[in-house]
C-alpha cells in the first residue's frame, strides 16, 4: 500500500513537473493563486489583442470598401470586377483579424492553466 | 470546443461504439475514426453524393428541377474559373468545384442544431489547404518541367539566395493562411453561437449571428476557391 502511494506520488510529481499546473493532484493555494493570475493576464491579453486587431482591420476594410464604392460610383460598368477584387482584399485583411482571434482563443482555451481554472469554477471535470 | 449535443455521437453511443468528443481523449484507432469532425465529414460526403446522384439520375437535354440547378451551379463555377485561370487551367476545375461544394456544405452544416461543421476543426481545413498547395506545385511542374524552379529564383540571378528562402516561406505560409482563415472564421462563429446560446438562448439571441453565418460560410468557401484558382493561375503562368 505504502509502495503504491509512493509510486503514485512520484508519478504525480513527475506530471506536475511536466505540465506546470494541469495535473489533477490538487494544487496548493499558492499554485492556485498563481494559476488564477496567469489566467487573468491571459484573458486581459486576449481581450486587448482582439480589440487592437479589430481596430486595425476595421480601418483597413473601411478604406478598401470606400475606394471600391467610389470606383463603382465613377464607373458602374466595372462593378463586377471591382466587387470580386474587393472581396479578395477584404478576405486578406480579415484573415489578419482571424489570426488574432485564433491566438486569443488559444490564450483562453488552450493554455495549460485554463483546464485548472475551468475545473475551479466547475465548467470541466 | 464542440457542441454538447451531437446527433451522430448520441446514435453511436446507443450502438455501443467507443465515442469521445475531444481529440485529447482519443487513444485507440476506432476512437480517432469516430471523432465528430470525421463522422460529420462522412455526412457531408453522403449529402453531396446523394444530391449528385439525384440530379444525374435522369439526364435530359432540356433540364428540369435538380438537374437545372446543378447545371447552373457548375457552369457558374466553371465560367468563373476560366475567367481567372484561362482555358489552360480548366482541367483543375473538378478539384476546385469539389472543394468549394464540400467546404460550403460543411460550413452550412454547423447551422443545423445537433450537427457539426467539419471545417470548424483545423485538421479538415489543413487537409484541404495541403491538397491545394501540393496541386499547385504539381501543376507548375507539369506545365514548366524543371524550369518551374525559375518561379522561386526572382528576376535577377544573383538575388537567388535572397529570394529563394522568401519564396519558399511564402509558399509554406499559403497552407497556414488558407487553413487558419477558414478554420478561424467557422470556429469563431460556432463559438459565438454557443456563447450566445448559453447566455440567452431562450430569447433566440443566436439567430442574427446565424444569418451572418450563412453569409460568412458562403464567402469563406468562395474565397478558398478563389485563392486556390489564383495559386493555380500563378503556377501556370510563366516566371517573370
Amino acid at each position: 500500500m505504502t509502495k503504491k502511494v509512493g509510486l503514485l506520488t512520484t508519478v504525480i510529481l513527475l506530471g506536475l513537473a511536466a505540465v506546470a499546473l494541469a495535473a489533477e493532484a490538487g494544487p496548493s493555494g499558492a499554485e492556485k493563486v498563481a494559476g488564477l493570475n496567469f489566467f487573468i493576464y491571459s484573458a486581459v491579453a486576449a481581450g486587448f489583442g482582439i480589440a487592437i486587431a479589430a481596430f486595425g482591420t476595421g480601418l483597413g476594410q473601411g478604406m478598401a470598401v470606400k475606394s471600391s464604392v467610389e470606383g463603382v460610383a465613377r464607373n458602374p460598368e466595372a462593378s463586377g470586377k471591382i466587387t470580386v477584387t474587393m472581396m479578395i482584399g477584404l478576405a486578406m485583411i480579415e484573415s489578419l483579424c482571424i489570426y488574432a482571434l485564433v491566438i486569443c482563443l488559444i490564450l483562453i482555451y488552450a493554455n495549460p492553466v485554463s483546464k485548472l481554472i475551468q475545473t475551479f469554477i466547475g465548467l470541466a471535470k | 470546443m464542440e457542441h454538447p449535443i451531437l446527433f451522430l455521437n448520441l446514435l453511436f453511443k446507443k450502438l455501443g461504439l467507443p465515442i469521445v468528443s475531444n481529440f485529447e481523449d482519443a487513444h485507440t484507432l476506432a476512437q480517432y475514426l469516430l471523432l465528430p469532425y470525421v463522422t460529420y465529414t462522412w455526412v457531408v460526403m453522403l449529402v453531396l453524393v446523394s444530391l449528385a446522384a439525384l440530379a444525374a439520375k435522369s439526364l435530359q437535354m432540356v433540364p428540369s428541377g435538380g438537374q437545372n440547378f446543378f447545371e447552373m451551379l457548375i457552369t457558374g463555377i466553371e465560367d468563373f474559373m476560366v475567367s481567372i485561370t484561362g482555358e489552360e487551367g480548366k482541367f483543375a476545375f473538378p478539384l476546385i468545384a469539389t472543394l468549394g461544394l464540400f467546404i460550403l456544405t460543411s460550413n452550412y452544416m454547423g447551422m443545423i442544431p445537433g450537427f457539426f461543421s467539419p471545417t470548424a476543426n483545423i485538421n479538415t481545413t489543413a487537409a484541404c489547404a495541403l491538397i491545394v498547395v501540393v496541386c499547385t506545385h504539381a501543376i507548375g511542374i507539369k506545365f514548366h518541367g524543371i524550369k518551374y524552379v525559375k518561379h522561386f529564383m526572382g528576376p535577377i540571378w544573383w538575388l537567388t539566395p535572397l529570394i529563394m528562402p522568401i519564396e519558399l516561406i511564402g509558399h509554406a505560409a499559403r497552407v497556414l493562411s488558407l487553413s487558419i482563415r477558414l478554420f478561424g472564421n467557422i470556429f469563431g462563429e460556432e463559438l459565438v453561437l454557443a456563447i450566445l446560446f448559453f447566455l440567452a438562448g431562450l430569447y433566440l439571441a443566436p439567430l442574427p449571428i446565424m444569418f451572418l453565418g450563412l453569409f460568412t460560410g458562403f464567402v469563406q468557401a468562395f474565397i478558398f476557391c478563389l485563392l486556390s484558382m489564383m495559386y493555380f493561375a500563378g503556377a501556370i503562368e510563366h516566371a517573370h
